[in-house]
């Protein structure tokens, strides 16, 4: 008898607990299933209150082609927004391997300085620095470039994914190297033969952090790209929210907010693991 | 060069092989692109900042050193002391909400059973969107005709007539914690989970079995051991909303009649849409004393506990 009521008890407990979790999830999801759903509505549709979310009179990518309609079209700023995000994670990777390797495994003067400098940018907001940051890219020809934005989003990545790789090359024993070292490896066959690999998901995880970091930043290109056609995602959708094009096409919104949304949340899902190791990194330190 | 290297002493198992000492010195060139964008795109700009700040800088034209006259004239700017202001109610509103609702999220996906990793997942989605595309999001939600949430009440006959959120500052300004708070809660609770997952189990057992409740095992022991997890989610949510300005620029303008302009807002609108540069520049001198001295309590509240290494 005590043991039903015990177990009626916790029987009760988990469905308390899960329909909380179930009505979260719900909660948490929503908008974004919103947006992606509605976004398949046919233009007519999609100026509608978005009662239900999913289309009603049939699925239609209309939305999309409306949005490429739109100034110099989606395709441009999604091609720029490519562009910026796979330089980003290009050149921080390459920047921060280096550097996490020359801070672990070499003495030399003002060792110290340098990554106390660079780790110290965190504390300066780049969005205080932005007008000379505007003057600097002038003052090299890099002006409304989509080059100049991606040397801005690098540095800005560079005082987490340094620290992160220079602790990932602390942890690979020196015992591997002096081995290789043996066998006649030089400097940079070492690090890309021997330590790559080894560092290998530290990569992966600043890899992340970059494209997201550069995928999502709006207010320097904002600031930064005057021309139209160097217009990054964000931004081009920003003028197309605010009327810049004309009227407000709600469903040319929805279509874009999804083209923007669903790249970073199939990255999340696919390297989880990585995103979570990188924030854990960031607050233990 | 070489005068600098035999000066200091090579440590003794360097000196052993031949070579190592210039080997050592390679380091530089592994570091120098870092060093190199940082010195480009950091403090190059840091320090133009402060020079700017002296000077009267428009877009075009001459350009004239006027001393501390920007300084002299942020103290008589009543509106950028309201943005500030501004931006400080919005700090802390929406840091408490933050709080209230990621902690019991944490507690709520803390302990491993089934479904756990699913819900933790759901969570945290909305906050690796980003701002930008959540203000968006937003912005169609909140619109009056064709957003979600006033035609919704309205169908629903919660409201007589549509009522459009965005006209009037308190909606408005709600809707934006709302927003914020479905975007970041997820990755806040991420962090604090770290910091639950780390407090020792025995010692809650030694706590239950001691015949203290939950209320004061939550008090004496999660509390005190979550202090640097707390202080370092609280010091992430302070300073990302010191520097708001996605959401206010996306879904407000900064309106309703100028009320929701924040700091950063403020320094953009003055810089990039009036070209007073050196008056924004004086503007983001103040802002950047803000958070430097913002850091420097961090540091002093993420401190290691006395006694741990």
């Amino acid at each position: 008898m005590a043991q039903a009521t015990s177990r009626n008890r916790r029987l009760a407990a988990r469905i308390a607990e899960h329909s909380t979790g179930i009505i979260a999830s719900v909660l948490f999801a929503a908008p974004i299933v919103w947006a992606v759903l509605s976004a398949f509505k046919p233009a007519q549709e999609a100026r509608l209150p978005p009662l239900p979310p999913w289309p009603t009179s049939g699925i239609s990518l209309e939305n999309y082609a409306t949005l490429n309609s739109f100034g110099d079209g989606l395709w441009v700023s999604a091609q720029n927004s490519i562009y910026v995000s796979a330089m980003t994670v290009v050149l921080s990777v390459a920047v921060s391997v280096l550097a996490g390797y020359g801070f672990s495994r070499f003495r030399f003067p003002f060792k110290d300085l340098f990554f106390i400098l660079i780790l110290s940018t965190i504390m300066i907001p780049f969005q205080s620095i932005l007008t000379p940051i505007f003057l600097v890219l002038t003052k090299l020809g890099l002006h409304n470039t989509l080059t100049g934005l991606v040397g801005v989003y690098v540095t800005l990545q560079l005082p987490f994914s340094i620290f992160m790789m220079r602790n990932a090359f602390d942890a690979v024993p020196r015992e591997i190297e002096e081995a290789a070292r043996m066998d006649g490896a030089g400097n940079i066959t070492m690090l890309i033969k021997v330590m790559l690999p080894l560092v290998w998901p530290g990569v992966v995880t600043i890899a992340l952090f970059a494209f997201l970091g550069a995928w999502n930043e709006f207010l320097a290109a904002l600031v930064l790209m005057t021309d139209q056609s160097k217009f990054t995602l964000p931004v081009m959708m920003t003028a197309l929210q605010s009327g810049r094009f004309g009227a407000i096409d709600w469903g040319a919104v929805q279509a874009g907010v999804t083209v923007m949304m669903v790249p970073c949340l199939i990255l999340f899902l696919v390297l989880q693991r990585f995103y979570i190791r990188g924030l854990m990194a960031g607050a233990v330190k | 060069m070489t005068s600098i290297t035999a000066a200091t002493p090579a440590p003794p198992r360097a000196r052993k092989l031949t070579g190592a000492g210039r080997r050592q010195w390679i380091g530089l060139l592994y570091v120098a692109p870092a060093v190199a964008l940082v010195v480009v795109f950091f403090l190059i700009p840091l320090g133009m900042t402060a020079w700017m700040s002296l000077h009267n800088w428009p877009l075009m034209g001459e350009r004239s050193y006027i001393g501390l006259g920007n300084y002299v004239a942020i103290l008589h700017d009543t509106r950028f002391w309201n943005a500030l202001r501004f931006t400080g109610w919005y700090t802390l509103v929406v840091t408490i909400a933050i709080f209230a609702v990621a902690f019991p999220l944490a507690l709520f996906v803390e302990r491993p059973r089934p479904l756990t990793n699913l819900y933790r997942t759901m969570f945290f989605m909305p906050a690796v969107v980003g701002f930008a595309s959540a203000s968006l999001l937003w912005s169609w939600l909140l619109n009056v005709d064709s957003g979600l949430f006033s035609p919704a009440a309205y169908d629903l006959g919660l409201i007589d007539r549509k009522f459009n959120l965005l006209a009037t500052f308190q909606p408005a300004f709600w809707s934006i914690i709302a927003m914020v708070v479905w975007k970041v809660a997820g990755f806040t609770m991420i962090i604090l989970m770290a910091g639950l997952q780390s407090i020792p189990q025995d010692l809650q057992e030694a706590a239950v079995i001691d015949g203290a409740g939950p209320f004061a095992r939550f008090r004496a022991i999660t509390l005190p051991l979550m202090r640097r997890t707390l202080a370092l989610a609280l010091i992430l949510s302070v300073a990302g909303s010191i520097l708001a300005f996605d959401q206010f620029y996306i879904i407000l303008r900064g309106g309703p009649r100028n009320q929701t302009l924040t700091a950063v807002y403020w320094i953009f609108n003055q810089s990039f849409v009036s070209f007073k540069l050196g008056y924004g520049a004086a503007l983001s001198m103040v802002l950047l004393v803000i958070l430097v001295a913002l850091s420097l309590v961090q540091l002093w509240l993420l401190r290691k506990p006395e006694g741990l290494d």
